[in-house]
């Protein structure tokens, strides 16, 4: 308040014209955020309604028929297609296999890490790459890993078994090829969450700990614990949110495949808007899809103000 | 002492000991690594070779190499994608980051009414599965012209990178003392020279982090890639997918030496901005 007014005091808001009330004092901060808004209305926002306004009509990118309106039956037919819900369990199962690997191994990978030793820098920079990665990258990576006869995975098992082990030759085989390779990239950034909620621990705590002589599972559960819990349900709420959409490395590593063992429901999305061009049913389910995340991030957006409130 | 329980000091124990197992978490990569510099033959040994002979061989072919058969080299394009990615991601950027450090202060330092309401909506454009934006702006570059075009995905760039701006560098801007702003003020400092002179130099590696960060980003996109770019502009990454794109054949020394020259530039960023990381990959929204 103060700040506007040494501010106001200190333009010239006397002058008359166009320009000089559009850059007066009161109106500074709707000038800044002006040409962000409009970029992101243009880009965003704007592209968002046409597809809202599609998803009541039966308009596909392909045909040149004149699209007629029909109510919410886009919305009626992509709930009640039991493809759909197939493609939702795919990505819950990936969501929840993928979300839990990352936050075993992240924390893991957190506690070898906090603490200070010679090339800490250097060795942190290792594991932290594959989060740094293009999904196209990892893509390429695990495809080379689990190709049939050269891939190291069926190799590898060969070495064993004298039977090369394909990895995406069964639908379970497949969902866990995927699971790996993203959980292997997002690792990382669980365990920068973990990293930064176990160096905030102060340190007398573990010292009065010590004296008390608490067992170790206790000094866990009552000094270490409650100071990373907040930073760990914001790394498994933003995982979620990250890996329900996941696309890339499904579209990349198997396509979808087994068959549609791995068919999330942003691939499916895809092929449904681009290869089938069901461009209205496309954007019903997208506003679904839409709809879920919008829900994540809230629940995101609330944990992180209710870390910054009281704590 | 326990493992890793307590923020103490370790010796070079334990340095032996994490060495080891982030060595086997790297391994992925170094594999490829590997691979960009073995021969076809070793790159495709069973049972897979550990000890070759390097060759840069698969790096010279990057950008043009010959046919089988043949000794005329031709192009690979890559040259032409490389140029296409760094080009892309560098115009882009440098748009996001105008914008969007101009749009931070707006939200940090003259909030609107129903500031966070705006702040809440911008990051819910970020937040949103690419694939769910992508269906109407393919159609509206469709019917625009843009698809395919520079001007087009480097306006989509520019709008994907904004949220992430304008989150990441708000954040940096929410940490300066304003009572170092105020008294310039107070000295009769107007309000562009406070920014410009008071504000700006303070968030200077801040800055830095959120391009790099976005250069990142951008450098790595896939989806909008695949769907709008064109022959001419089309990126690393999607012209890499296409390369293992289920032909037959695929020469994996190549395409390993094609990924290994893609993560130059991201390696060299997580070794700087070590520190910057946990609030890049959050978008602003944790600091450490």
């Amino acid at each position: 308040m103060q700040r506007e007014a040494a501010a106001s005091a200190a333009g010239d808001a006397h002058v008359r014209g166009f320009l000089p009330w559009l850059l007066a004092p009161e109106r500074r901060g709707a000038l800044l955020v002006t040409p962000a808004l409009v970029v992101l209305f243009l880009m965003n926002i704007f592209p968002l309604l046409w597809s809202l306004g599609l998803s009541f009509f039966n308009y596909r990118a392909n045909r040149l028929r004149v699209p007629s309106f029909q109510w919410f039956d886009n919305y009626e037919k992509v709930l009640t297609d039991p493809v759909v819900w197939e493609r939702f369990q795919t990505t819950a199962v990936i969501v929840g296999a993928s979300v839990t690997l990352q936050v075993v191994v992240g924390f893991s990978l957190a506690l070898l890490f906090a603490k200070e030793f010679p090339l800490r820098r250097v060795l942190l920079m290792l594991v932290l790459t594959p989060m740094m990665l293009s999904f196209v990258a990892v893509g390429v990576f695990f495809k080379l890993f689990y190709e049939p006869t050269f891939g190291l995975v069926s190799q590898f098992a060969a070495m064993f078994t004298g039977e090369p082990y394909v990895v995406l030759a069964t639908p379970a085989g497949a969902l866990i090829g995927i699971v790996v390779a993203d959980a292997w990239m997002w690792s990382p950034f669980v365990m920068l969450l973990v990293l930064a909620g176990l160096v905030s621990v102060p340190r007398d705590l573990y010292e009065a700990a010590e004296i008390d002589r608490a067992s170790a599972w206790r000094r866990f559960t009552t000094i270490t614990f409650p100071y990373i819990k907040a930073l760990l349900l914001l790394a498994i709420l933003f995982r979620t949110i990250e890996t329900f959409k996941l696309f890339d490395i499904v579209y990349l590593i198997t396509e979808g495949g087994l068959g549609s063992s791995t068919e999330t429901i942003a691939v499916y999305l895809y092929r449904m808007a681009f290869q089938f061009f069901r461009t209205s049913q496309a954007s019903a389910l997208a506003y679904i899809v839409l709809f879920v995340v919008i829900v994540l991030t809230n629940l995101y957006l609330y944990s992180i103000h209710r870390r910054r409130g009281p704590g | 002492m326990r493992a890793g329980r307590q923020i103490g000091k370790a010796g070079y124990g334990w340095t032996v000991f994490v060495g080891v197992v982030s060595l086997i978490y790297f391994f992925p990569v170094l594999w490829i690594i590997l691979t960009a510099f073995k021969t076809r033959a070793d790159a495709l040994a069973t049972p897979p070779k550990f000890w070759f002979s390097p060759t840069l061989e698969n790096f010279a072919n990057v950008f043009s190499r010959s046919a089988v058969g043949s000794t005329e080299a031709f192009s690979t394009g890559f040259g032409l994608f490389f140029f296409n990615s760094v080009f892309v991601a560098a115009v882009s950027v440098t748009l996001a980051l105008i914008i969007g450090t101009l749009a931070a202060y707006g939200f940090s330092r003259h909030p609107l009414r129903g500031n966070d309401t705006y702040l809440f909506i911008i990051l819910t454009t970020r937040m949103l599965p690419p694939i769910v934006v992508i269906i109407p702006i393919f159609l509206m570059f469709r019917v625009t012209g843009l698809s395919g075009t520079y001007l087009g995905i480097i306006l989509l760039y520019t709008a994907f990178n904004l949220p992430f701006s304008i989150w990441m560098i708000k954040s940096f801007f929410d940490e300066l003392n304003p009572e170092v702003e105020d008294a310039a003020r107070m000295d009769g400092s107007p309000e562009r020279r406070v920014f410009l002179r008071i504000c700006l130099p303070q968030i200077k590696a801040g800055l830095a982090a959120t391009a790099v960060f976005a250069l990142i980003l951008t450098w790595n996109e896939f989806l909008f890639a695949l769907l709008l770019t064109g022959t001419d502009t089309r990126t690393v990454p999607v012209a890499m997918a296409r390369t293992i794109g289920g032909e037959i054949g695929v020469d994996y020394g190549l395409l390993a030496a094609i990924v290994c020259l893609f993560l130059i530039p991201v390696f060299v960023v997580t070794f700087v901005l070590q520190k910057q990381l946990l609030r890049g990959v959050t978008f602003g929204t944790i600091r450490n």
